[in-house]
């Protein structure tokens, strides 16, 4: 599977995504520079964690207008798979390609540490080597990742089964204590309506390798080449 | 035409004044002894540290850019790669603005090592406030951990460990040292040279505006009383423009198109200019009106002394100009042609076409160096003679023995400090395989088997009961918490921070200090690789302790047996590494010396601590060997809080109990339970591995005591101290929020 990894100014998950898919993985990979506006074939887009044009203003404001977005949002349209983790979640919702906003933590700090996740759903392309309800444990590293919708939209979003990640205890139970950043209704990940675009606040390649602390964050990307295989098996 | 008040400003004497002229063979013009202000300052010219500084051992087999030679110190690990690393203040600039000296600090420190073509790969903070009783106290230590939180954050850098100390000597002038590590190929490291006559500077990154003005002479090397007058002195940082900077310089290094790299930091393009061009043999010659600026009106003065942020000097091969300008404007980073290498060795300082300054570098980078004469004051006479034993034995109050250890591990001093560092990105990169939290981290260096441990440590209490033990005992303890690790000590690198070194008592304690950390590191056969001095930390005549700080770099050769405080199973065998069971040193009245339990819960600060040099590096030896032969399952520097303390947070870590079977016989329970002896470790070891380490401790002749075992979830130190581990969990983890009332 051939994976881009988008770089803005400002970037730094860049490199970790680029290691996890290219020597954990043994994925093809090249990185995408916030200029170009090609995807270069990548069957799989990744816009990774950082503070995209330094994010002064709110985070992911700006790079929505990098002329790479353009064809982000037209990949997606027709389908793409496209991951964003932290940043690239906040640049997901800024764009518009998903619903809500991430504001600032309740608590007004950085949070960095590890969260249990349940995943609430197996069945999209970034979750599908997963078991329903499985607790993953994975780390966080944000300031701005208290998810905020209005209530129709959270309501469509709950119909829809678009939340695929939320905060919870280690026995998976939904609790106030397990949400570190006031999340509404502790999301943590969401999908588009069409189940193709994917924003995340934890980072999933921060734990692909035990020694790092755990592997859970494998499930995420084994779950993206699964797809493509299935997809491919399809055709 | 020079008065006081000018000198003053620039903080020179009249004698160096006078030494200025002589040496010029005329009076210099304004500009020209702005120059020199910066450049003759401590904070650049080390004029009363240079003679002692060199007492530090600074060669060793690994040592590739030893101590001085360059922004940051070098050592090889292996694989063609090399280790770069400093250690730098930025307390002055702290205590006027938190958030941007703060801030700022790292900024400059991360600039010291990619300007040597190094990635950087970890950041480790070392702070020092007064008591979190007093609001402006919770004000500094709250923007200070703010400050580095957002710049180091934004920049993408792991922030992997370091120290918080809280004392009321620091109370106004709190210490801010930040240390930054970098991985380099050994053979593409750059050097920050100016030669080659014809080759061209240009100045790349933020706009030069007034801010920082006589950061270096004025802030950093003199005492101040009204911080006001001074704020502007503070120079406010850009961290995003900070991320392209460094991610342009390592693509431009790879390059091969520049001969040098520098970045502008204390004394801004004056000192990168100088310093660059005196290394490279050559002089450099500046046009100011080619510098880019953010205001109108600036004067040469101001653009030479500016210490705006985010600024590198590039020397460019001559041809190569518009490719690095190409080079730099893909990351949106605005460069200019600012002057030229000279085959004369002197900085001539153009203003278009008129030459406005122009002074031969010699003289220029050689400051007159002081030697002075030390003396311990009376004060610190008095509390050294304090006889301890005159103390009650016994925990103020009525309080029991295990009230008082709970006490200690709620104390800000003891108390787990991760409602700091989880402000702080410490997985970035994802090579954090031990993080904050525990003696030392651990990183992993990817496409090898070998990792990192690095620690930063220094007890500034015990240096000013004893410099030279407490210095001595600075490299111990940093060492030690890196062999906890399972690292070997490979180098160090030093921010001396102390007072005004005009003061007999305060460069006696800076001449101790040095010599204690000297004779350590020559035992431990660890060089000083780089460091930096802070003096003149006092406020209204009041110096902070004399505190110099050890940022220590260890190897291990193997990642996956690293070492963590945590007890592993029940039913290991826990031994103290470095003590007996008789009544002695570690037991007697002398081990509460300094200690955080006389300082904490009796008011006083008072003793002699002592180290033994020999017996440290024993005890060290026996502790990494017996981790390298996984024997030992868990290690822990057994410091602040002594024995009690460091039982009860190997318990915590690992989420069990201990009950102890046998303990030294106490001289005193207090002395037992909480004193501080030096050299000892608290380790843990599978049953069936215990005889093998006691035997490697008879060869090495390191006493060792066994302690009892790992299991249950009490902490039983009978008849003493008998409690759940959760209820020390609990004091231990929430102590510090409490203190901070956040």
């Amino acid at each position: 599977m051939k994976f881009g990894v988008v770089v803005f100014p400002g970037t730094w998950s860049d490199m970790d995504c680029y290691h996890v898919l290219d020597t954990v993985l043994h994925q093809e990979v090249r990185y995408l520079w916030h200029q170009e506006t090609d995807l270069g074939g990548a069957d799989c887009v990744i816009l990774p964690g950082g503070f995209s044009y330094g994010d002064y203003l709110r985070a992911g404001a700006l790079a929505r207008f990098a002329p790479i977005m353009g064809a982000v949002a037209d990949f997606a349209a027709r389908g793409g798979l496209v991951l964003g983790i932290c940043n690239g979640f906040q640049i997901l919702c800024e764009s518009g390609l998903l619903p809500g906003v991430l504001m600032r933590n309740r608590h007004l700090q950085f949070r960095c540490q590890w969260v249990h996740l349940r995943a609430e759903r197996a069945t999209t392309p970034f979750s599908g080597a997963m078991q329903p309800g499985q607790v993953l444990r994975m780390p966080i590293s944000h300031g701005e990742g208290n998810y905020y919708a209005d209530a129709e939209t959270l309501a469509e979003l709950e119909r829809r089964g678009q939340v695929v990640f939320r905060y919870c205890a280690a026995d998976g139970r939904i609790t106030e204590g397990a949400n570190p950043n006031g999340a509404l209704r502790n999301i943590a990940g969401i999908v588009n309506r069409e189940g193709n675009v994917l924003g995340m606040m934890p980072h999933p390649e921060r734990c692909c390798e035990p020694l790092v602390g755990g592997a859970d964050g494998l499930l995420v990307f084994q779950s993206l080449v699964q797809s493509s295989l299935k997809a491919l098996g399809a055709v | 035409m020079i008065d006081q008040s000018t000198l003053d400003e620039i903080a020179l004497s009249w004698e160096e004044y006078r030494l200025i002229a002589q040496r010029l063979g005329r009076e210099p013009n304004p500009l020209e002894l702005g120059l020199f202000g910066a450049l003759w300052s401590e904070h650049c010219g080390y004029k009363n540290s240079k003679p002692l500084l060199r007492l530090f051992p600074t060669e060793g087999e690994h040592v590739l850019v030893g101590a001085g030679k360059e922004n940051a110190g070098a050592v090889a690990i292996g694989h063609g790669l090399a280790i770069v690393m400093k250690i730098e203040s930025h307390n002055h600039p702290s205590a006027i603005e938190p958030y941007q000296g703060a801030a700022t600090g790292v900024g400059g420190i991360v600039r010291d090592i990619f300007t040597m073509g190094a990635r950087p790969i970890a950041l480790l903070n070392s702070l020092r406030f007064g008591p979190l009783s007093e609001a402006r106290n919770r004000y500094l230590f709250g923007g200070v951990v703010g400050g580095i939180s957002d710049y180091g954050n934004c920049l993408g850098i792991p922030n992997v460990g370091g120290e918080v100390v809280f004392g009321p000597p620091y109370s106004g002038n709190p210490l801010v040292n930040a240390m930054c590590v970098g991985l380099v190929e050994a053979d593409g490291m750059v050097r920050a040279v100016a030669s080659g006559p014809g080759n061209l500077l240009m100045i790349v990154g933020a706009d030069t505006g007034r801010d920082g003005i006589h950061g270096a002479s004025g802030l950093a090397s003199r005492t101040f009383e009204e911080e006001r007058e001074l704020r502007s002195a503070v120079q406010v940082g850009n961290p995003f423009m900070e991320k392209l900077l460094l991610e342009a310089c390592l693509e431009l290094v790879q390059t091969g198109w520049i001969v040098g790299l520098q970045d502008l930091g204390a004394a801004g393009l004056t000192s990168a200019a100088v310093e660059s061009g005196a290394k490279g043999g050559a002089g450099v010659e500046i046009d100011v009106l080619q510098v880019p600026r953010r205001e109108t009106g600036m004067d040469p003065y101001e653009v030479m002394l500016s210490e705006s942020q985010e600024r590198m000097l590039v020397v460019v091969r001559r041809g190569y100009q518009d490719r690095v300008k190409t080079l730099f404007d893909k990351w949106g980073l605005h460069c200019a042609l600012i002057g030229r290498v000279i085959p004369e060795p002197e900085a001539r300082i153009l203003e278009g076409a008129r030459v406005v300054a122009a002074v031969p570098l010699a003289i220029l980078t050689a400051p007159p160096l002081y030697r002075r004469q030390g003396a311990p004051s009376s004060e610190v006479a008095r509390l050294r003679a304090y006889d301890l034993s005159s103390l009650p034995d016994a925990p103020p109050g009525g309080m029991s023995w295990s009230g008082a250890l709970l006490a200690l591990l709620a104390s800000p001093n003891i108390a787990s400090k991760r409602s700091v560092y989880r402000q702080y990105d410490h997985q970035v990169l994802i090579n954090t395989v031990v993080p904050p939290g525990g003696d030392a981290a651990v990183l992993r260096i990817k496409g090898t088997p070998k990792g990192i441990a690095l620690a930063t440590d220094g007890n500034g209490r015990l240096c000013y009961l004893d410099p030279f033990a407490g210095g001595a005992i600075a490299v111990a303890e940093a060492a030690r918490n890196v062999v906890c690790a399972g690292a070997e000590p490979l180098a160090l690198t030093n921010c001396l921070n102390f007072g005004n070194p005009e003061r007999p008592e305060v460069y006696y304690q800076l001449e101790e200090c040095i010599k204690g950390m000297s004779e350590m590191c020559q035992r431990l056969g660890v060089p000083v690789i780089s460091g930096n001095v802070s003096l003149y930390n006092e406020t209204a005549g009041q110096a902070v302790y004399p505190t110099p700080v050890v940022g220590m770099l260890g190897l291990l050769p193997d990642v996956t047996r690293h070492c963590t405080p945590a007890f592993k199973a029940a039913g290991d065998a826990v031994y103290l590494l470095g003590a007996d069971l008789a009544a002695g040193a570690t037991t007697g009245p002398e081990a509460l010396a300094g200690s955080e339990y006389l300082a904490h819960l009796h008011g006083l600060v008072a003793g002699r601590p002592e180290i033994d040099l020999e017996l440290e590096a024993r005890v060290q030896q026996l502790c990494l060997e017996g981790i390298r032969q996984s024997w030992v399952r868990s290690a822990h520097d057994c410091s602040d809080g002594g024995l009690a303390v460091a039982l009860a947070e190997c318990c915590i870590a690992g989420g069990l109990g201990f009950t102890a079977s046998a303990l030294p016989q106490p001289g005193r329970a207090d002395a037992l339970l909480f004193g501080e002896a030096q050299s000892r470790i608290v380790v843990s070891v599978a049953p069936e591995h215990a005889l093998a380490l006691e035997e490697r401790a008879q060869t090495l002749n390191v006493p060792l005591i066994a302690l009892g075992a790992v299991g249950g979830d009490r902490l039983a130190l009978r008849p003493w101290v008998d409690l759940p581990v959760a209820a020390a969990q609990d004091a231990w983890e929430h102590g510090l929020e409490r203190a901070a009332g956040s």
